[in-house]
This record gives structure tokens, C-alpha cells and sequence, in this order.
């Protein structure tokens, strides 16, 4: 990049996040100057201390990119959604909380009224007589202190603005989000919109190097600690329940190289509509059994099905909540 | 209150029913010829065999509306292509677990083995489920998976 183009504009910003991704950001250690040679990071909660009415000043269009982690899960981050995607070119949802609802997302299994109950009133640490729950709005001498409004259902990023690329992983793994950078600072012909980028176009099976069988014939599943894993065969195969099948690869398949199933945060491959959906189909169909009790008890081993194959996606599935 | 209820009375199920080619389709194709009367509740997809059926059609079939699902197979052994039913049955199990576990009552997907001859258990199987579906009254399905409640 010559010194006579100008630098980047890029934004960070989190949602409903855990603050894995912002650090997944600072993991790519000395490449960090790296993107400081080519990009101006003008906005970064974790990092900077930029307020949000510099952000709402900028003019539009005027950040080049903005990675946006996290949910969509009350009237703040829907707020800074909106803001930020007026400010930038190019919206990535960075993370699988931003692309499909991630973990904030299992939140959508319960409701506001649910989750307000047990937080302030029931859980065992709370000491709390008089059942207060916090205010939107507070009159304190100062003047009047507002919190933001929390929603009663959890929402992807693209379930609220427009979303140019999705960079999925709980957290996307560093190396990807530099490549991307560099293609976006290379002026590397862009995919088309909407496209998901910084992964793979096959399965994390596709990378796995485990022994893996035509025919599975899988007689039921365990809990990981319920059996030792060979460390050398599927763990399908063994009946660890893997959801490798319908991930999207990219990651270098890293839970199953540290022995430890894949939970589906890279999401599932562009032609499948619904993450569960697929890999529900592709789980049964591995079993062996034939008999009905047989089968029964067979899938009455695959604990808390919509947890499980839901676990980074709900929001963004087809069914998106549970009904009350 | 009053425009509830005659609603209600209008109301009648949707049921999405997904039949197999060689058997099911077959015996709604005889309770026809038969001239067997059933509740026209049914939206009838052929499909090749049973175990064509991706959970996600029937969670698709949800979200556009259907009340129920109703999918019909081979009798066990029986499968065209030997073993797409068992597939099916499997699949049908492990998606009625996680439909309950979303608040969605067991009862709005239902598989049934019905061969070609059986033209008379498909008369029965449709009116019952269409039963058992006025019952439990309009899913709320499509309109939970519409609305974002802020
Ligand atoms: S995607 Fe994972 S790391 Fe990123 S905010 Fe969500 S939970 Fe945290
Ligand atoms: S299911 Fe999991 S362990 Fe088996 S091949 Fe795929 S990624 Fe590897």
C-alpha cells in the first residue's frame, strides 16, 4: 500500500458479547501494527476510549469497516446497529453471536420476564427483599440517568440492519480476520455481499484428520465424560456427539484437534437453511438401529436436542424462539 | 368475544402431509378412486421415500403456517430404496424431541406406515390428526417465528 492512499477507517464494536471476539481482535498480536499501518481504528469500546456521540457525529459512509460482535439484545445495541451501519461502508457481523444469535442467543429459550425473575429475585446469590429491578430511567440530582431498554427476544445482527459479510467463529480465529483485512486493504475483488467469508466452503469433517467409516452405525451417544475417547477415531464414530458434518470450516478443526467434539460456531454451509435442522438429519441417519423402542432409546441419548444443535444459532434458525 | 368463537368455528387445521411415492401417496391415491370421504385438511407433497424428508422441510412447512405435519412412509421392511424409512423414523423422533423442547405441542407431527393398500387407514390417519388438531386449536408456530418481541 503506496503512502499516498489513505489510511482505512475501521470501527469495533460489541453487542450482546461475551468480549471473546474484541479479544480475538488483540490475539493477532504483532500484526496488530500491521493494520494500525493501513487502518485507523476510530472506534473500539474494548480498546479506545471513543464516546458514541463522536460515532453519531461522523459523517456517513465515512468508516471503511466496521466489525460488528455480539447480539442484538436490548435498545443499545440495536441503537449502535443502526449508527454504525450509517457510518460504514462495509458491516461485517464478526463472530457467531452477530451472525446467528451465538450463545447470548439461548437466552431466546426463556423470555425477559423469565430471565428478570431469576436474576434479580431467585438465583441463589441474590439478595434482593423488595424485588428491585433496575429502571430505565433514574432523576438524580445531576440530571436523569438512563439504562438502556433490555428486549424480550434476542436478535442477529442482520435480523436489524443490513449485513455485507459474515465472519463467523465463537471467537473467528485471528488468522482469518487478517486475511480478510488484507484482501479489504489489497483491494482484492470482494465476494458478493451477503457472502460469508474468512471460512471454508466444506465441512470441519472435510479438515478432520480422525478415522472416519462409510457406515457409521451408531448405537447411542454419551456425554463426553462418560467414555474415553480413542483419540484417533471419529467421535461420532464413538458416540461423541460432533457437529462437524454441518459446520462450515476454517477454524483447523481446533476443538476436535484438542479432543473435544465441534459445537457449530462457524455456522452451517451456505445451502443449508437451518443449522439444527441439518444436522439433526444428518445425526439420525447415522444411527443403526432399526427397531422403534430401539431407535427411541437411541435418541433419547441426544440430551437437550435444541440446545445442542442450536447452541450458537437459535435466533437465526427457523423457528428463531421458543414458544411460551 | 362472540367473533372469537365463530371464528374457531371456521377455523379448520392445516396439515402439511409429506407422502412416499410408493406407498403412502399411492394409498391417498386409492381412498380417491375409492371415493373414501376425509377431512380436506391435507396439503399433499409427494416425495420419492420417506427418508427424502429433511427436518427442515417440516420446520419450514411450520413457519409458513401448516398446523400440523403428517408424514407417511413404507412399512418398515418395505421401503422402495431398503432402508429410507428407517432414516425417517429416526429423523422423526430426534425432530419431535426438539419441537417439544420449543414449546410445540408433539401431537402437530405425527408419522404414519401406510402402504398402497391402505387406502382406508389414510382416511382414518387424516381425520384423526385433523381431530386431535382442532383440538389443540391454531398453531402459534409462524407467528412466534414472525414477531420480535422488543
Ligand atoms: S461469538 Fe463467541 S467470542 Fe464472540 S462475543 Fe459471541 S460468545 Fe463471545
Ligand atoms: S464428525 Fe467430528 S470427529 Fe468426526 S470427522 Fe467430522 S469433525 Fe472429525
Amino acid at each position: 500500500m503506496g503512502k499516498d492512499k489513505a489510511k482505512l477507517k475501521m470501527a469495533i464494536y460489541w453487542g450482546a458479547a461475551c468480549g471473546g471476539c474484541c479479544v480475538s481482535v488483540l490475539d493477532i498480536h504483532e500484526t496488530l501494527f500491521t493494520v494500525i499501518e493501513h487502518a485507523d481504528l476510530v472506534f473500539w469500546p474494548i480498546a479506545l476510549d471513543t464516546k458514541y456521540s463522536d460515532v453519531e457525529e461522523m459523517p456517513d459512509q465515512s468508516i471503511d469497516i466496521t466489525l460488528f460482535n455480539g447480539a442484538v439484545r436490548n435498545s443499545e445495541n440495536e441503537h449502535m446497529a443502526r449508527v454504525l451501519r450509517q457510518k460504514s461502508r462495509l458491516l461485517i457481523a464478526y463472530g457467531s453471536c452477530a451472525h446467528m444469535g451465538g450463545i447470548p442467543g439461548l437466552a431466546n429459550f426463556s423470555n425477559k420476564e423469565a430471565i428478570f425473575r431469576r436474576v434479580y429475585e431467585e438465583s441463589e446469590s441474590t439478595v434482593n427483599p423488595d424485588k428491585i429491578r433496575p429502571l430505565e430511567e433514574v432523576m438524580v440530582a445531576e440530571g436523569t440517568l438512563h439504562l438502556p431498554h433490555f428486549y424480550n427476544d434476542v436478535m442477529t445482527l442482520d435480523q436489524v440492519v443490513d449485513v455485507d459479510y459474515y465472519l463467523p467463529g465463537c471467537p473467528p480465529q485471528s488468522e482469518r480476520l487478517v486475511e480478510v483485512f488484507l484482501a479489504v486493504v489489497n483491494g482484492t475483488e470482494l465476494p458478493p455481499k451477503g457472502s460469508v467469508v474468512g471460512a471454508s466452503s466444506l465441512v470441519q469433517c472435510d479438515e478432520c484428520k480422525r478415522k472416519k467409516s462409510e457406515k457409521k452405525d451408531i448405537k447411542r451417544f454419551y456425554r463426553p465424560w462418560e467414555v474415553v475417547d480413542d483419540g484417533e477415531t471419529c467421535l461420532n464414530e464413538q458416540g461423541i456427539l460432533c457437529l462437524g458434518p454441518a459446520t462450515r470450516g476454517g477454524c483447523g478443526v481446533r476443538c476436535v484437534v484438542g479432543n473435544a467434539p465441534c459445537r457449530g460456531c462457524y455456522g452451517p454451509l451456505d445451502d443449508i437453511s437451518d443449522f439444527g435442522g441439518k444436522m439433526m438429519s444428518v445425526i439420525a441417519s447415522m444411527l443403526e438401529g432399526k427397531e422403534e423402542a430401539e431407535i427411541e432409546e437411541a435418541i433419547e441419548t441426544v440430551v437437550d436436542p435444541a440446545g445442542t444443535f442450536y447452541r450458537y444459532s437459535l435466533p437465526g434458525s427457523k423457528l428463531r424462539r421458543k414458544q411460551l | 368475544m362472540q367473533s372469537i368463537e365463530q371464528n374457531n368455528e371456521q377455523w379448520s387445521p392445516r396439515i402439511v402431509a409429506f407422502f412416499c411415492n410408493w406407498c403412502t401417496y399411492t394409498a391417498s391415491d386409492l381412498a380417491g378412486v375409492s371415493r373414501l370421504r376425509y377431512a380436506p385438511s391435507t396439503r399433499v407433497i409427494r416425495v420419492m421415500c420417506s427418508g427424502r424428508i429433511e427436518p427442515t422441510f417440516i420446520l419450514e412447512a411450520f413457519i409458513k403456517g401448516a398446523d400440523g405435519v403428517l408424514i407417511g412412509g413404507c412399512h418398515p421392511g418395505d421401503c422402495h430404496y431398503s432402508e429410507g424409512n428407517y432414516k425417517c423414523l429416526r429423523r422423526f423422533h430426534l425432530l419431535q424431541r426438539y419441537i417439544v423442547e420449543m414449546g410445540i405441542e408433539k401431537e402437530r407431527l405425527r408419522l404414519e406406515w401406510i402402504s398402497a393398500s391402505e387406502g382406508k387407514r389414510l382416511q382414518e390417519v387424516v381425520n384423526e390428526m385433523t381431530d386431535t388438531l382442532r383440538q389443540l386449536g391454531p398453531s402459534k408456530i409462524k407467528e412466534v417465528a414472525e414477531t420480535i418481541v422488543k
